[in-house]
């Protein structure tokens, strides 16, 4: 319906464009570090990553056998070297040309014979083997070098994710802090829920004195800033012998999550019928039940809504732990400042960084893929009115 | 013990008191307290009922009040003061502040907070509304949705690690890692650049960062609201002879201009608190200063107490028209 000039097949095609371009615009960033992730620390030095799904065009350097181990004199005089330049290992990719010296590159087709000059030749075939021979001087001291243009297919492998996850003598890896992360996560989710829980439903459907003044406190609190609590909290928690530690920071996600885990499900209790309430009430429920019964099952979807916002805010969360939770001895870290640590001590290596970054962005993104559905509910609720 | 373990008593403790509170403190009002049988039933009930708001309320009480609101004054306090050694505190009036203001450090961060304001907010809302708009009567809509929503869903250090990438930066002579310095030299570009190490430009590669983040919120709100717009303005507008842009910019917006404005302070909201990106990518050197890292570099790097909690306030002061605003809105929504 949006105006008849919509229906005309070059707007239609100039949508449909500018929308792929939008979302390739956000999704190449993300795309990148993820096959990063997939290719060894030489592949993403040696080329971007958006050529790491076709078939790379590129000039090797190699030798050929040291000759003086090597060679075999076939006649008086005439030494050959007789091998494959890729050595044992099998080569993937296809040998379109080669050369003998930087300055020609792809002098040479595979099968061709080269003139290295004074009988001096070297032969290169398609699948590596080559012949070289000469006198004796020719063939002696290094092995010759030969520049080859090679297409090698794409290849990928799992050896990052090995090595961030499972190698136990990384001392920077990856598979503690995973454990850390989950050990804040679970309790800093469930814990508010149950508390804001309680609270929405008074705030919702209990008459009380003071009761439009808390809900406006809530409102406001909405939107103070965490970094005010950092330093007189973690002097509380000092003062009470909390100190720096998983409680610490439990009780902190709790206390910050609360006033949007409130706001979200009073918004969605308030919406409940009126009717159910009251029938419930006249046939002589308490309140207690009432709440129990009725209204924790019906307001599942605001449950879940907050359930999603909390758990991503504090699976993403850095500030509150690094206040909170990491101290001297570094034992509970968690992802997020592994991540940080590993981009100050090895900001250039690449196949580290993007694992471990990726490591810790899987679970959220399943989350979110799996319950997007509720995200999208919770933010309508949690902003339009 | 290990924390897995750790975290699971505490699960278990955690629900398990917090389950126990509100199930015996319940009892307790019902059958000990204020029974509702014998002479005083009549009364008794109404006494009940007058308490258990409360009971239900009280632990949120205490977390929201010790976790968010006292800090509020205390870090106001904190600004007057200056830490001894000792643990002694000194009453020095509003030397933290006057200190603050002239170093250039805050400064900095205070007119790049400015900047992230204008143009974070802007332009994830203008990205959300173009999105939701393009995306509306899309057939694969959803998709593309989705996936310009998800950056919602990593975190700012990953993100900042994903970023990182993209404006890596390596010799002339060698291959580009990065796509931006890729693309910059397919189109003519020199030399390959550090792009977070361009003083005043790079706070924008850093604000990239956060408008990546924040434009799939704006669009999931923004489509919701042109969806929510009747239909028949459109109609008669359509009748009347208005074309597409027309329709949009006259009859659309107009429409959704409270929720834009929700939009628009909520991301205002989250700019302003923005620390880990910083943190991350350039912790604030080149010039990229900003207020929640300057913050935390006063608070746990120099450990200036004073100082640090004089730039809260700041952050606070700037928080408060948005939060006066809303609490006016959502009284007046009461009503």
């Amino acid at each position: 319906m949006d105006g008849i000039a919509g229906n005309k097949a070059p707007v239609v095609w100039a949508l449909n464009i500018s929308v792929v371009a939008l979302v390739l615009l956000w999704l190449f960033p993300t795309l990148g570090l993820f096959v990063s992730s997939f290719r060894t620390g030489d592949q993403i030095t040696a080329s971007g990553w958006w050529s790491a799904m076709f078939p790379a065009e590129q000039t090797i350097q190699l030798r050929a056998a040291d000759p003086d181990e090597n060679r075999v004199e076939t006649e008086s005089g005439v030494f050959v070297v007789e091998a494959n330049i890729f050595g044992e290992e099998a080569f993937e990719g296809e040998l379109t040309a080669w050369a003998t010296s930087s300055r020609n590159l792809s002098a040479f087709a595979p099968g061709d014979t080269a003139d290295l000059g004074d009988g001096e030749t070297l032969t290169l075939n398609a699948d590596g083997t080559y012949i070289w021979q000469g006198n004796d001087d020719q063939i002696s001291g290094r092995g010759q070098r030969i520049f080859i243009d090679a297409t090698t297919p794409p290849d990928f492998t799992l050896d990052n994710y090995g090595f961030v996850l499972f190698d136990e003598n990384n001392s920077e890896g990856m598979a503690k802090a995973f454990f850390n992360t989950l050990t804040v996560v679970i309790p800093a989710t469930i814990i508010p829920i149950l508390i804001a829980a309680f609270a929405a439903y008074a705030l919702a459907w209990m008459d009380f004195p003071g009761r439009a003044l808390l809900i406006a406190a809530v409102v406001g609190l909405l939107v103070v800033p965490l970094q005010l609590a950092l330093i007189p909290l973690l002097s509380f928690h000092n003062s009470i012998g909390i100190g720096k530690g998983y409680l610490g920071v439990w009780l902190a996600h709790t206390g910050f999550g609360l006033p949007l885990a409130i706001y979200l499900l009073r918004n969605y209790m308030v919406g409940l019928p009126r009717d159910i309430i009251e029938n419930a009430k006249v046939d002589g429920a308490t309140d207690f039940q009432i709440f129990t019964k009725i209204i924790l099952p019906l307001s599942f979807p605001a449950l879940a809504s907050f359930a999603i916002f909390q758990f991503l805010w504090t699976w993403n969360d850095l500030l509150v732990a690094l206040v909170f939770l990491i101290d001297a001895s570094g034992q509970t870290t968690v992802m997020t400042k592994q991540i940080v640590e590993l981009l100050g001590t090895r900001g250039g290596d690449w196949e580290i960084l993007a694992t471990s970054a990726f490591v810790s962005i899987a679970v959220p993104l399943i989350v979110f893929f799996a319950m997007q559905k509720y995200l999208v509910r919770g933010l309508l609720a949690g902003s339009v009115k | 013990m290990h924390p897995a373990l750790q975290g699971l008593i505490t699960i278990i403790i955690g629900v398990g008191g917090c389950v126990g509170y509100y199930y015996g403190a319940n009892m307790l009002l019902d059958k000990v307290l204020f029974p509702a049988k014998g002479p005083n039933a009549g009364r008794n009930i109404n006494r009940a009922g007058m308490i258990r708001p409360w009971i239900f309320l009280f632990p949120a009480l205490c977390l929201l009040g010790l976790y968010l609101a006292y800090p509020v004054f205390a870090t106001l306090r904190l600004s007057f003061l200056e830490r001894l050694p000792g643990n002694e505190y000194a009453f020095v009036g509003l030397e933290n502040y006057t200190k603050m203001f002239a170093e250039p450090k805050f400064n900095e961060a205070l007119l790049n907070n400015m900047l992230w304001l204008i143009v974070v907010p802007a332009a994830s809302t203008g990205f959300g509304l173009l999105v939701a708009q393009l995306t509306d009567r899309l057939r694969w809509g959803s998709v593309a949705k989705s996936i310009i929503f998800m950056p919602m869903a990593i975190s700012f250090v990953g993100a900042a690690v994903i970023f990182k990438l993209v404006y890596e930066a390596r010799p002339e002579d060698v291959a580009q890692i990065g796509i931006l310095n890729h693309l910059y030299l397919l189109f003519g570009g020199d030399a390959p650049q550090q792009w977070l190490q361009i003083p005043f430009w790079n706070s924008f590669f850093l604000m990239v960062v956060l408008i990546w983040i924040q434009t799939g919120f704006a669009m999931v709100i923004l489509s919701a609201a042109l969806r929510g717009i009747p239909e028949e303005t459109i109609e008669a507008a359509i009748i009347d002879g208005a074309n597409p842009f027309q329709i949009f910019f006259k009859i659309k917006i107009p429409q959704i201009t409270s929720t834009i404005v929700v939009v628009w302070t909520t991301i205002t909201i989250a700019t302003l608190k923005v620390f880990d990106i910083v943190f991350a990518m350039t912790n604030g050197q080149w010039e990229t200063q900003v207020l929640a890292n300057y913050m935390y570099d006063k608070l746990f790097r120099a450990n200036d107490w004073g100082m640090g909690s004089a730039s809260a306030m700041i952050i606070m002061l700037l928080v408060t028209p948005i939060l006066v605003w809303n609490v006016y809105n959502a009284r007046k929504e009461m009503r």
